[in-house]
């Protein structure tokens, strides 16, 4: 036999790996977006694709730009900033124009993710801060919503949000104004799983982003904790505060269906870098981003609240980690012969 | 929080005996799991380190030239927390000097040419199961040398002696074998069941219990019946066959009595505080062997296998053994070996050479090709938290390499580092490839030198 001695590799144990990989996961989140994306070109035209391409190669080159200039080895194989990109897509109406969205794809790798270190460091979610971003900047562009399946153009049918026509019909039952409770029609709740309403390209559709929910948390690329602590807390909340009548008579499936949640709680409030990584704060930060989204719909001057209450929530997430460390083992039938003794 | 248990008890269904924590691994144990043990023939040359257990090295008992026996001491323990080593092979002791250890350093060892003729020493006289007592076994286990042979290679009549103080009430014997390739305990449970038996019935009798344990991760269900069928011979003490589930590191010691008392190991202690001894399958049959047979300890089992091996098998090897004839023995290598292992995938040692001997804690060997040895390039920490739900010991495997990289020793102290079981299930599940495992080492070791000097 020959001599291997010399070749041999020496490790530390373990050796052997899972085989999961930053790129796989960031993979699997793309597969997963794109019944939604999917669901958006059928129901806005293919603008939407249109969109989606020029997020995704815009974050994709100042990601491989960025590397360039300060001479670090490229990232963009990770995919992470497709993931950027297209998430970005998601959350911008289908006029967007395409210079906006390429600022936006600036704002979200340049100055959330790489200014403080590149993947794994960045506080926020790039394309959430993006999209807070453009919606500060350019709030026109950024509320102009079309009627489902009208030409994207200048004779295109606007119609405004489920959530904004709900907010409208609770406003017209308190103030009385001119426009009563009956002329707002709100959509269905088949239009609204079916995602056949106004609003951004990637949010509307309940019923695709579900596939892509099942898709990753069958993958385990996710964990079931953040998206279900945080829809139900919406859930009981707008239940509880959210009726036109008093206390208890919310809709609640109303408020799970419409707007950003499905996207945010699947998508967003499920990115590793900046939601907590211990189990138990994961389902504190769902609770937080349920209760502020909450808050911020019932109560707020915005119809939607999903974007901002996952910022702040995510800005929250080193604070929450600290105080929900896992307890060590056997640390606490310590505690308790320690009692017994004491 | 809602006991999972207390669910499956109200739906009617068997409580599942398990832990919180842990990982998924590919068992890959389809290569060896079906194939008969082999007793292997000694080769010409055996290798006897002097340090095979945990604890001070044996000293040497026997001198240059000396004709040795199969089975004769060869080298006394050097302490409590030491053990005896004996020739596995008849012949002729050719020199004690350095070797190089499996675990990589040079160290003393005693070298024997085998003469082949394999007489036997009867240094140990067997003993009676009826009569022996409790004194007797634990004597008998020190003088056979035996050890923990799951790989921690810890004495074992270190272990059956607990202080006077230490109130004893679960025997538990080790058969999860949650190392992925692994088999050797699986065959030694499917061939070797009325030894195991009979060692923990003496494990029973030597801690003054009437009461046993034998669990076995639910991937050996024919394991689990062979023993069931053996134990419910037993009318006169009661052994329970217990199914765990299949996931690593089940069979860590802590982790197992959890899984079966529902007590956990405090921090720092050890598992007869919690009233607990366990021993390894194989550890449990060579007890048999030395109180029923009077046999020492020469002889293990090692599964071999990995991806370049020509014909994983399980061997019966005498101690001392080389890798290299280990190889040689299953075909050699189908592609050029990068990395070989002692032990499982997960805590196992890499070799330094492949010229080192089978030692008592030598429970495998794994040849892996260059694709599965070579380190892929690590990226940035994800935070995506697989290593803090991974860890068995409930550690945040990512901070602490945070504070490890930043010298932060005050952060440090509040990790528990040494909780640590080193079972690697954080770089097992990495996706950035990272080493959270390998932070921890150099954090402990950062933290004593700093010890040291304060």
């Amino acid at each position: 036999m020959e001599n291997l001695n010399e070749k041999l590799i020496v490790t530390e144990s373990p050796h052997i790996r899972s085989g999961n990989t930053t790129s796989g996961i960031m993979l699997d989140v793309i597969i997963a977006l794109m019944p939604a994306l999917i669901a958006g070109v059928v129901i806005f035209g293919y603008r939407a694709a249109t969109l989606a391409v020029v997020c995704v190669s815009a974050s994709v080159f100042f990601e491989w730009l960025w590397c360039k200039i300060v001479k670090k080895p490229s990232s963009i194989g990770d995919y992470s900033a497709a993931v950027t990109g297209l998430l970005l897509a998601m959350n911008l109406p289908v006029t967007m124009p395409f210079w906006m969205a390429i600022i936006g794809a600036f704002f979200a790798i340049v100055i959330v993710k790489q200014f403080f270190g590149g993947i794994g460091h960045n506080f926020m979610n790039p394309a959430l801060a993006a999209r807070a971003f453009l919606l500060t900047s350019w709030a026109q562009a950024m509320t102009t919503w079309v009627a489902p399946f009208s030409k994207v153009g200048a004779d295109a049918v606007t119609q405004a949000t489920p959530l904004a026509q709900l907010a409208q019909s609770v406003d017209a039952v308190s103030t009385a104004t001119s426009v009563s409770a009956e002329t707002v029609q709100l959509p269905s709740y088949l239009d609204l799983f079916f995602g056949t309403t106004g609003g951004c390209i990637g949010e509307t559709c309940a019923f695709a982003l579900l596939i892509g929910a099942i898709y990753l948390l069958a993958k385990k690329v996710i964990s079931i904790k953040i998206p279900a602590t945080y829809i139900i807390t919406v859930a009981a909340l707008t239940f509880v505060f959210g009726g036109k009548d008093g206390l208890f008579t919310g809709d609640a499936l109303y408020h799970i269906l419409s707007g950003g949640l499905m996207l945010g709680a699947f998508f967003m409030a499920t990115d590793y870098v900046t939601t907590p990584y211990t189990p138990k704060g994961q389902i504190v930060f769902g609770i937080g981003c349920g209760v502020l989204t909450a808050v911020i719909r019932l109560w707020g001057g915005y119809p939607e609240g999903v974007s901002y209450s996952i910022l702040l929530m995510n800005v929250a997430s080193p604070l929450i980690d600290r105080y929900t460390a896992p307890k060590r083992f056997g640390a606490f039938k310590e505690m308790k012969e320690g009692g017994k003794n004491a | 929080m809602i006991n999972l248990n207390t669910l499956r008890k109200l739906m009617g269904k068997t409580k599942i005996y398990t832990f919180s924590g842990g990982i998924h691994p590919h068992d890959m144990k389809a290569a060896t799991k079906d194939k008969p043990i082999i007793d292997l023939e000694a080769p010409g040359e055996l290798v006897f380190p002097l340090q095979q257990s945990i604890g001070a090295p044996a000293n040497p008992c026997v001198e240059v030239g000396e004709r040795v026996l199969m089975g004769q001491k060869i080298a006394e323990a050097g302490g409590f927390v030491s053990a005896n080593i004996h020739s596995s092979v008849s012949g002729t002791v050719k020199a004690i000097e350095d070797r190089i250890h499996p675990n990589g350093v040079k160290m003393k060892a005693i070298i024997i040419e085998n003469d082949r003729l394999e007489e036997v020493a009867d240094e140990l006289t067997p003993l009676d199961e009826k009569t022996v007592t409790a004194a007797e076994i634990v004597e008998r286990v020190r003088a056979a040398g035996i050890v923990g042979m799951g790989g921690a290679t810890f004495p074992t009549h270190v272990k059956l002696s607990p202080p006077e103080d230490k109130k004893i009430e679960y025997a538990i014997v080790n058969g999860a074998e949650c190392e992925p390739y692994l088999t050797s305990d699986h065959r030694a449970m499917l061939e070797t069941a009325d030894e195991v038996i009979a060692g923990l019935k003496l494990i029973m009798k030597a801690l003054g219990l009437n009461k046993g344990y034998i669990a076995v991760e639910t991937n050996k269900l024919d394991a689990i019946a062979k023993l069931k069928e053996y134990a419910a011979k037993e009318s006169d003490v009661e052994i329970n066959i217990v199914g765990v589930k299949t996931k690593y590191p089940q069979g860590s010691e802590k982790h197992l009595i959890k899984a079966l008392t529902g007590r956990c190991v405090p921090p720092g202690k050890l598992p007869m505080d919690v009233g607990a001894v366990v021993n390894n399958i194989d550890t449990c049959a060579a007890i048999a062997r030395a109180v029923l047979k009077g046999q020492p300890l020469i002889r293990r089992i090692v599964t071999v296998s990995g991806d370049c091996i020509t014909e994983p098998l399980n061997f019966r090897v005498p101690i001392g053994t080389s890798f290299q004839y280990l190889a040689e023995k299953c075909g050699g290598f189908t592609k050029p070996a990068a990395k070989i292992i002692m032990g499982g995938p997960m805590m196992g040692m890499a070799l330094t050479e492949l010229d080192v001997p089978v030692v008592k804690g030598s429970s495998g060997m794994l040849a892996f090709s260059e694709e599965m040895a070579l380190p892929q390039p690590t990226a940035n920490c994800l935070r995506c938290g697989r290593c803090v739900t991974g860890c068995p010991m409930n550690l945040i495997p990512n901070v602490i390499k945070e504070a490890v990289c930043a010298n932060d020793f005050e952060k440090l102290a509040k990790l528990n580092l040494n909780d640590c079981i080193q079972c690697g299930s954080c770089t097992y599940v990495c996706p950035a490839e990272q080493h959270p495992l390998q932070y921890v080492r150099t954090g402990k070791a950062k933290l004593s030198r700093r010890e040291v000097k304060a």
